[in-house]
């Protein structure tokens, strides 16, 4: 489904501030794979991110969306394949406009854009229908406008939008990082079901080891712009937070250098 | 004495019709290129000053072409692609040149200010004997006998000055109303929804797939059309076209925009669009108003424009802050007697 070979990207190549963001990462996803990727700050986990929708472009490296080569092609483009939800709860929905204009933006995703009407009456049974798995009453507020929801109403909207028409992959950017704990729990949950009832292939980056353990089949450990661990299977079952710190000094030498990360 | 003072009133009251007439008509008129300021600010949120200079080309290529013997319907067409071009130049600019959307506004009014020039041959072009759209459906519209029944209607109520006709009130009601419609429907569609999230999230509508680049370039296109559409109809309506009309026309545009949803509310887009029509003949009427005042003249226009958009901005907040500090004073006063309450 997913294919990255060989990517890297520096930054400001050539001056004092050069990073090398990525460094010769191969990742391969199979359909319905949901992979968590963890790692300090600055380890490049939201740089590999912005690889695969397309908002950056590798210096070398190439990558295939169901076999098709995207490398080059623009993130509007490539987003008809890819559903994405962002940290900020602000940023994956319109706040002036209504829920179910929302919804009508999102359902558009993988269509082509008409001068149809965006809100039919079926459009909204069916916006109803999804937005009762929600469990937050949203079904009712359809008229609502977004900006007056709470941080943790949008981000389930963000989540919902991101999911409903199916996408090919599925990215999702520390999007519980800037919830309060239970917020943050209800949506990690949220995702684990529509991951399931889609079949989704997912790609999670997180702070949080305990999500990273709980969420996904596969999860992978990023510093300084490399891939050093990959878990997968029955071995990630067993993973704990302990075995994995202990893992990052075996492999580094040193202590994981960030609280944020084990307490998350 | 009493028949002196009579007299007076009739007159004032004559005047304060026919004025409020003149702001009736040429305020639904600049609706239009209000409703293209509220696409491109409020739902682009992109202050787009190209409108001091499409409004002119609106009515430079209109007039230039009825001139040339083009068809009114025909010319006032041509404008309004003249318009869309305008806007979609300050698109590409913005979008694909990444200029910032104030500069890029900036410079496409200064470079339409020659280009204005280039169309018309020289500063200004009379229209007075050419045929426009209005008074090719004056003949058509006398033959109605809706301006004698009118005009029968006010003079029973006592007014003495007539307006010359009303048709073009009435025909520009129609035009303005049915292209607000059109928008309201546009900003509904999937389109249009996309267009809306580009002024409102462009990182999350371009997570959905929307191109934002083509978005603004098409909306801007919209915009200008618009204002372009307004400038051709007010030269055919004024009967000139003069290359300083444009001057000031994007503040006229906000303060109808301002005014228009302070006074009329915001709820939907229907709403606000019809708040944004009512918001340009209010402006008409105020600055008619204002120039009635002795010591004021026509030149002072653009110093009340200012003003009335100052205090169209600072009012509501006024009122707000006042409203929250009365609030906070009575909730105070209660506490407090309610603690004298407790002690007594």
């Amino acid at each position: 489904m997913l294919n990255m070979k060989d990517i890297s990207i520096t930054f400001n190549e050539g001056t004092l501030d050069e990073k090398k963001a990525l460094q010769h990462i191969n990742l391969e996803m199979q359909k319905g794979d949901f992979v968590t990727v963890i790692g300090s700050n600055g380890a490049g986990k939201s740089t590999l991110m912005n690889m695969v929708s397309g908002s950056l472009k590798p210096d070398i490296g190439t990558v295939k969306i169901n076999d098709k080569n995207v490398t080059m092609l623009p993130e509007y483009k490539r987003s008809r394949m890819i559903g994405r939800v962002f940290q900020d709860p602000m940023a994956g929905t319109a706040p002036t406009m209504t829920i179910e204009e929302n919804l009508a933006m999102a359902y558009a995703r993988n269509k082509k854009r008409t001068l149809k009407a965006g809100v039919s009456k079926k459009r909204k049974k069916l916006f109803k229908e999804h937005l009762e798995t929600l469990h937050l009453g949203l079904e009712n507020r359809l008229n609502a406008k977004v900006g007056l929801l709470s941080g943790g109403e949008r981000q389930a909207l963000s989540l919902l939008m991101a999911t409903f028409t199916e996408p090919n992959i599925l990215l999702l950017d520390e999007h519980t990082a800037a919830l309060d704990p239970s917020r943050a729990e209800l949506i990690t949950n949220l995702t684990g079901e529509v991951v399931e009832q889609f079949g989704l292939t997912t790609l999670m980056v997180t702070h949080n080891m305990q999500q990273a353990l709980d969420l996904g089949n596969r999860l992978i450990m990023m510093d300084k712009g490399q891939i050093i661990l990959e878990v997968s299977g029955q071995e990630k079952q067993e993973l704990t937070i302990e075995k994995l710190l202990h893992e990052f000094q075996r492999i580094r030498g040193t202590q994981m250098e960030n609280d944020r990360a084990i307490l998350g | 004495m009493d028949v002196e003072k009579e007299r007076k009133f009739i007159m004032s009251f004559d005047s304060f019709f026919i004025s409020t007439f003149g702001a009736v008509e040429s305020g639904i008129i600049y609706a239009l290129m209000a409703l293209g300021v509220y696409l491109s600010f409020r739902i682009l949120d992109f202050p787009d000053l190209t409108v001091d200079g499409s409004f002119v080309t609106g009515g430079a290529v209109a007039a230039i072409s009825i001139v040339n013997g083009v068809p009114p319907v025909l010319a006032t067409i041509y404008a309004v692609l003249a318009g869309f071009l305008a806007g979609v130049v300050t698109g590409i600019l913005n979008t694909k040149g990444k200029i910032n959307p104030l500069l890029s506004g900036i410079l496409m009014m200064i470079a339409l200010y020659s280009i204005n020039l280039r169309i018309m041959g020289k500063p200004n072009v009379s229209l007075l004997n050419e045929s426009t759209m209005f008074n090719q459906v004056e003949g058509f519209w006398a033959a109605l006998g809706i301006d004698d029944f009118l005009n029968n209607m006010i003079t029973s109520m006592g007014i003495g000055i007539l307006p010359q006709t009303w048709a073009i009130v009435i025909i520009m009601i129609v035009v303005t109303l049915a292209i607000k419609f059109i928008t309201d429907y546009f900003l509904k569609t999937e389109v249009g929804l996309a267009l809306r999230a580009t002024g409102d999230n462009e990182k999350m509508i371009r997570s959905f797939s929307a191109n934002t680049d083509i978005l603004t370039i098409v909306g801007l296109g919209i915009s200008n059309a618009l204002v372009a559409l307004s400038g051709a109809l007010i030269a055919q309506q004024g009967g000139f076209t003069d290359v300083s009309m444009g001057i000031g026309m994007i503040v006229i545009g906000l303060a109808s925009v301002i005014i228009g949803e302070a006074l009329f509310g915001t709820k939907t887009i229907a709403r606000t669009t019809l708040a944004v029509i009512g918001g340009a003949i209010v402006y008409r009427w105020v600055l008619a108003m204002a120039l009635k005042v002795e010591f004021l003249e026509t030149g002072d226009a653009k110093l009340i424009t200012s003003v009335i958009v100052i205090v169209a901005l600072v009012t509501p907040k006024i009122i707000a802050s006042s409203k929250e500090a009365n609030r906070k004073r009575k909730k105070r006063a209660m506490l407090s007697s309610r603690e004298e309450g407790n002690s007594a």
